[in-house]
């Protein structure tokens, strides 16, 4: 029996009370408010660099990058392969290299001081940068190579970062960027000219290239000469939600400590946080299938209209920078690299690969544990689940109670001092009217109307659209909730057998969220010590029971699943019920979305909006690849999707039991199978049992 | 060319010659030839002119040499003329005089009886301490753990009529190499958890084979002594060992036997301490070269013990390259060759299994090894570079075209400032006005940033004409690197600070400042990333430990290979404020020998790894590797009767 082996002792986990704190901000934009802009972006600039190195001009990296050892090596190599004379393949990395390479200039950094703080000061009310963050960074940046890894929601991210770094007089990073800006002709040269260098999106096999390229990270990083940024989640999160950390270039950044090049390097989590995205509607739209509109100059300047609006404020966190040396203390033996020389490059080894994902996903939660969260995520939660709307005094309530509940999960909340709730909730209200509106007492979601008559697929994609928008505010306080919420869920299913439905929820959605590989047993520890904590369950002994209070609790956290859960079973269906034989890849998220459409149309009771998410589309695929329910074959050039239908439809299965108060009709499950039982099925066919004990 | 018999001078009386009271009284008859020692000593230096030394023999030891021409260095009880808590002769020592100035006494060395104006300065500046902390002084060693002797196997011992002793003083003496902690303890008046519980002097090979046979007998553990400067906790009794632990001094196996000129070769008794071998080699023109920096106390059996490294191993040689012959002493019996043939195809070199065993298998009674002429020329030299980068990448090109003299040693930035803390007053206002130009030339006109530059000391020996035209190549490469050459004097400085290096750790001692060394090997592209790395992690680890002041971390490298160097690294913290200061120390070079590791350094380059490096045998050399030493150590002793428990 899986409860009675109860294996977790609650009292490991630490039982800190303290609730972050949202003191300490200072709001940059106050001082630029106050004072000149010009005299601003002309004032000296000094900052201190990493123990004294003189800075180097960007020719001069270039000709260490080319002459370097691993450099040749690859060259010799790509020579030998391809019969072309090392010359030409030199030329070529050279070439490489000039369309890489940032060519950072002090004046177009102060050009840009002076145009963004004109900017932030008509877009934002308050730029905050917490100071302690500020000196610490400074510290590290002295002490070893850093690398800045802020979150990733908005195209203003890296200019931001600059903005603020050029602010507080520290050295100015360079920052890797997507090929795709360069198409923008005169504004990728000025980003490169504010510290940008451009990497191509994909360039899978080409040696030449990755030798380039990663000789040229880590030769600024081993030399100290600038802070290195990137996105470890490799793209904007169209969801809000963090995304799945790409490893690429974390490996690069990380190497030169395995092989002693360098001390230690010092990664610093960045949480950047919008009260309002300015790419809001653009975001719900491109996941609905609105192609992304291609980055070009024009399409910036059209973008001005953006500049009318109000977006509230910003919140940049930099966080404790996380010590790459002690990370690997007793995890990397850093030995096993003295055998090899160390200019010929090599796929990292196990051991290290599974430590620079382990490092990737701890950095992206330090990134979600410091992203400041504004009421409204609060309220956005609430709405969604009541999309037919609320009444205002109800919401002002349960926000209130939401409040509570955030702030006893150490939720890094931004509540107004001292104003009255409702005054919070209006003027939240006032500041998203694009998103929901009061009417008659009521509050519910703004769907945008189009003039004249509209087809069903039209309102459901203009209601899709409103729904998307919010939840991407609903997802920026799903890490908060997410462990206890996977418990809750598994809880008001199947009390007996919580570990294995939490350990089920738990692999199913590790692509959906943050979730460290590993860690499950830690996280189910953790997501029963926050329950017991706020009063909604109890642990006599080795159960878990719900209390007399606990119910609003585990049903709100219920319903913030919910979504997920449907669309996952949404998937599910269209897998079993009408893939065809030959599904490619390709046609699989077009395929789910009209599946989806026509059931919405026909049944009209289905409320999951979000299943038309691209993005939960291709999770939810993913975690079913994971499982083995379905598999990838290439044909031709073709990738298609072989469906386990059996498989398959016992997840869905699951996933229709975990859901007893959903309102889907469940006729499909048979009434008296446990989940075990399914569990077991699902083991017998194959299935991963990492979450059967 | 006939074969020689040299005895190095006057020994004790033998037990044979003992009176029968003698015998159950070895101490009194230990006075009576310790009076009489002194006494001659005395003569020696008053009365005998000091004979002209030939320019071969180290100058550094020149002033050392005069009292050695006639007596051997190492007597029966070595606590008479050593200390017994501190490195080196009792004589000799650093101290700060009424004045606050630093001297050191004793008329050994070059330095002796000078004295060292900018000590103090350097001293406070680089440990913030002061010499007004003066560190209470050391208790007496009065507790020694009793003796709990085999009594059959000391009956039958004494039927052998090899002389041995039960004295506290000298089972204390020989309990202990010269790792910090066990100076540490010895002056702190710490008791040693277990000491021999008696000592023998076998005089020859035979009464080893005496001993080592009756060990057996009597199911005795013992321990090989040879000139106790191991820094690796390998004379450490295991506290573990319940049987009666006897430590084999073979002091007294000190002769050259014969020297044969055809072969160049000279066979020697095991025992015999670095100086006197070269100082009567010296006497019939030859020289092995073989100098450690341990070489005025270490023997030819520590050196095979350990695989020893001199500095002059780029002309003569390691120990390894050295040796023609061994005889060992085991219980299973007589490990040697049965020729001296220059190289063999015979299976897996059994010398090999003998160097490096560090006492865990026998003992080295006596040694077959090259000897070379007495060069005819020795000069000393030196470079500055800007920076160390420069100075590796000169050693590096300077192993590449193999030029390599007869030393080259680069030291890092804060050994060339303790350098200077080393020199002498100076009388001459000329000498002052011209080092302040030299000074003003390197700093000023050349810029070189005094907190960067390095300095490399050359060492060239050879036919004059060579000599010169060997430093030339060296001096063009140094060139091509930056490094300006800084004349003889600087260099032959370096080469002092190696001798008296150790006698300043007593000092520092004296004022809450702990200090040791270890070195390892890297290859080239390494070396530059293995000494920031362990410098930085020494400084971390400092701090994370609660080391209150900036430790001094410095490191030179002593040693160029063709695939990589010697590293050796000098670690001193003011410990003022540490309630353990040894244990601190301790987990600091713990760290850094982790992390000397992680960067491809080797676990040792010539210290051995005794018991303090133990732990990492089997990641340097594989499980494997350390069952093919187990099982050679179970073929030869299988009893454990060298039971010291080193590198297993």
């Amino acid at each position: 029996s899986v409860s009675s082996s109860f294996p977790f002792s609650l009292l490991s986990i630490s039982s800190s009370d303290e609730t972050n704190t949202i003191d300490g901000f200072e709001d940059i934009l106050e001082e630029r408010r106050n004072s000149s802009d010009l005299k601003y972006a002309l004032r000296c600039y000094a900052p201190v660099l990493y123990k004294g190195v003189t800075p180097c001009k960007a020719n001069m990296l270039k000709n260490i990058v080319l002459q370097s050892d691993q450099l040749h090596y690859v060259i010799n190599q790509v020579s030998q392969e391809s019969g072309e004379a090392p010359d030409i393949i030199q030329e070529e990395a050279s070439v490489i290299l000039e369309e890489m390479a940032h060519r950072l200039q002090i004046s177009t950094v102060r050009f840009f001081a002076f145009a963004l703080s004109k900017a932030f000061k008509t877009l934002f009310q308050h730029v905050c940068v917490n100071e302690e963050g500020i000196q610490r960074l400074q510290q590290a940046i002295q002490e070893h190579p850093v690398v800045l890894l802020p979150s990733h929601r908005s195209y203003m991210d890296f200019l931001l970062m600059s903005y603020i770094l050029y602010t507080y007089d520290l050295a100015l990073p360079v920052i890797a960027a997507g090929m795709d800006f360069m198409g923008m002709k005169f504004v990728g040269e000025m980003l490169r000219m504010s510290g940008a260098f451009f990497i191509r999106r994909s360039f899978g096999g080409d040696k030449l290239y990755w030798a380039v390229f990663s000789e040229y990270v880590k030769t600024m990083l081993r030399n100290g000469f600038a802070p290195i940024e990137f996105f470890l989640e490799g793209t904007r999160s169209r969801t809000c939600k963090s995304l799945t950390p790409k490893l690429g270039l974390l490996n690069i950044v990380i190497e030169p400590f395995f092989k002693g090049e360098v001390f230690d390097v010092n990664l610093v989590p960045v949480s950047i946080s919008y009260e309002r995205i300015l790419e809001e509607s653009l975001y719900a739209r491109e996941l609905l299938g609105v192609p992304k509109p291609k980055e070009s100059t024009s399409g910036l300047l059209k973008a001005r209209r953006i500049l009318s609006e109000d977006y509230g404020s910003i919140h940049v966190y930099f966080g404790q920078p996380v010590s790459v040396r002690s990370l690997a203390q007793g995890k990397v033996n850093r030995s096993t690299y003295n055998l090899f020389p160390r200019h010929i490059p090599r796929k990292p080894m196990e051991e290290t690969q599974s430590f620079v994902n382990d490092t990737a996903y701890r950095i992206v939660r330090l990134q979600e544990d410091n992203m400041v969260l504004k009421p409204w995520v609060l309220m956005a939660s609430l709405l969604l689940q009541n999309l037919e709307g609320l009444e205002l005094s109800v919401l002002t309530e349960q926000t209130v109670w939401l409040r509570g509940l955030a702030l006893s999960y150490a939720a890094f909340l931004d509540w107004p001092d001292h104003a009255p709730t409702a005054k919070v909730v209006s003027s939240s209200l006032a500041l998203h009217r694009g998103l929901a509106c009061v009417s008659g007492g009521r509050v519910s979601l703004v769907v945008g109307e189009p003039l004249g008559p509209v087809t069903p697929e039209e309102a459901l994609f203009n209601r899709a659209v409103s729904v998307l928008s919010c939840a991407s505010y609903r997802n920026q306080v799903l890490h908060v909730f997410l462990r206890p919420a996977m418990l809750a869920v598994a809880m008001l299913h199947l009390s007996d057998e919580v570990y294995n439905c939490f350990s089920f929820l738990w692999d199913m959605f590790s692509n959906d969220f943050i979730l460290c590989p590993g860690d499950i047993v830690q996280d189910f520890e953790e997501a029963c010590y926050l329950l017991v904590k706020t009063g909604a369950v109890q642990m006599p002994q080795q159960d878990i029971v719900m209390t007399d209070i606990g119910q609003p609790t585990l049903s709100f956290f219920n319903g913030l699943l919910e979504p997920f859960l449907q669309g996952y079973q949404v998937v599910c269906r269209y897998l079993c019920e009408e893939a065809s034989e030959g599904l490619t890849e390709k046609q699989y998220i077009p395929a789910v979305r009209s599946f989806y459409s026509v059931l919405c149309v026909f049944t009209g009771n289905l409320r999951c909006y979000e299943v038309l998410s691209s993005d939960m589309q291709k999770n939810a695929l993913a975690a079913l690849l994971r499982m083995d329910a379905v598999r990838k074959v290439k044909v031709a050039d073709q990738v298609t999707l072989i469906v386990n239908k059996m498989a398959v439809n016992s997840i869905d299965d699951i996933l229709g039991k975990n859901r007893m108060i959903s309102h889907i009709n469940q006729t499909q499950i048979s009434p008296g199978l446990s989940l075990v039982a399914v569990a077991e099925d699902l083991y017998r066919d194959g299935l991963t049992p990492s979450y059967i004990r | 060319g006939a074969p020689l018999l040299l005895n190095c001078g006057r020994r004790p009386p033998t037990a044979d010659s003992a009176t029968a009271a003698d015998k159950t009284n070895p101490r009194g008859k230990h006075c009576l030839w310790l009076c009489f020692r002194v006494l001659s000593s005395c003569l020696e230096i008053f009365v005998l002119c000091p004979p002209l030394t030939s320019d071969s023999i180290s100058t550094v030891l020149a002033a050392a040499t005069i009292t050695m021409t006639l007596t051997s260095t190492v007597c029966f009880p070595r606590q008479e003329i050593m200390k017994w808590n501190g490195w080196g002769y009792s004589d000799s020592k650093f101290l700060f005089n009424k004045k606050g100035q630093a001297e050191f006494t004793g008329k050994r060395y070059r330095l002796s009886g000078m004295v060292l104006p900018s000590l103090q300065d350097w001293f406070e500046n680089t440990f913030g301490a002061s010499v007004n902390h003066k560190s209470p002084p050391a208790l007496n060693a009065s507790a020694v753990p009793p003796a709990s002797l085999n009594e059959a196997f000391v009956e039958d011992l004494k039927a052998t009529g090899i002389p041995f002793s039960h004295e506290a003083e000298d089972r204390v003496f020989r309990a202990h190499g010269h790792c910090l902690h066990e100076i540490f303890a010895l002056r702190e008046g710490k008791k040693f958890e277990r000491v021999p519980d008696m000592v023998v002097w076998p005089n020859c090979h035979n009464d080893v084979v005496k001993i080592v046979e009756l060990a057996c007998k009597h199911n005795v553990c013992l321990i090989p002594y040879g000139g106790g400067t191991s820094v690796t906790s390998a004379l450490e009794c295991p506290p573990e060992e319940t049987r009666c632990i006897v430590s084999l001094d073979t002091s007294q196996m000190n002769r050259i036997l014969w020297i044969d000129e055809k072969n160049l070769v000279a066979h020697v008794e095991a025992g015999i301490i670095g100086q006197d071998l070269e100082r009567l080699l010296n006497e019939s023109g030859y020289c092995t070269g073989h100098e450690p920096d341990s070489m005025e106390f270490s023997s030819l059996g520590g050196w095979v013990a350990t695989r020893a490294s001199g500095m002059k191993k780029n002309v003569y040689g390691n120990i390894e390259d050295l040796v023609i012959h061994i005889k060992v002493v085991t219980p299973r019996g007589v490990i040697e060759k049965s020729c001296q043939g220059p190289r063999m195809s015979t299976g897996p070199d059994i010398h090999h299994f003998i160097l490096g065993s560090e006492g865990t298998l026998g003992v080295v009674t006596e040694v077959t090894m090259k000897i070379r002429p007495i060069p005819e020329y020795q000069k000393y030299g030196s470079v500055v570079f800007p920076n160390f980068e420069a100075g590796v990448a000169c050693l590096r090109e300077v192993a590449k075209q193999r030029c390599a003299p007869a030393s080259i040693r680069l030291m890092d930035n804060e050994q060339f400032q303790f350098g200077h803390a080393l020199k002498p007053q100076v009388s001459s206002i000329f000498t002052n006005f011209v080092e302040g130009l030299k000074k003003f030339y390197i700093t000023k006109f050349k810029g070189f940033d005094p907190h960067q530059l390095v300095v490399a000391t050359l060492l060239f020996e050879g036919d004059r004409e060579r000599v010169l035209q060997h430093e030339k190549q060296v001096y063009d490469i140094a060139a091509t690197f930056g490094g300006l050459a800084a004349g003889e004097d600087n260099g032959q400085r370096g080469y002092i600070l190696t001798f008296v290096i150790a006698y300043l750790r007593d000092l520092g001692m004296d004022y809450y400042v702990v200090a040791e060394s270890f070195e390892t090997s890297v290859p080239w592209d390494r070396v530059l990333d293995l000494c920031r790395n362990v410098k930085e992690r020494i400084n971390r680890e400092c701090k994370e430990r609660g080391v209150q002041f900036q430790p001094l971390t410095s490191c030179r490298v002593t040693q160029t290979y063709d695939a990589g160097a010697c590293v050796y690294f000098y670690f001193a913290f003011n410990y003022r404020g540490l309630a353990d200061p040894v244990h601190t120390y301790e987990r600091v070079e713990h760290a850094a020998r982790e992390e000397i590791l992680a960067n491809g350094g080797s676990l040792s380059h010539h210290h051995g790894v005794g018991k303090l490096r133990k732990e990492w045998m089997k990641e340097s050399i594989s499980s494997l590797g350390v069952g093919m030493l187990q099982s050679v150590k179970d073929y030869v002793d299988p009893d454990n009767i060298f039971g010291n428990r080193n590198l297993l």
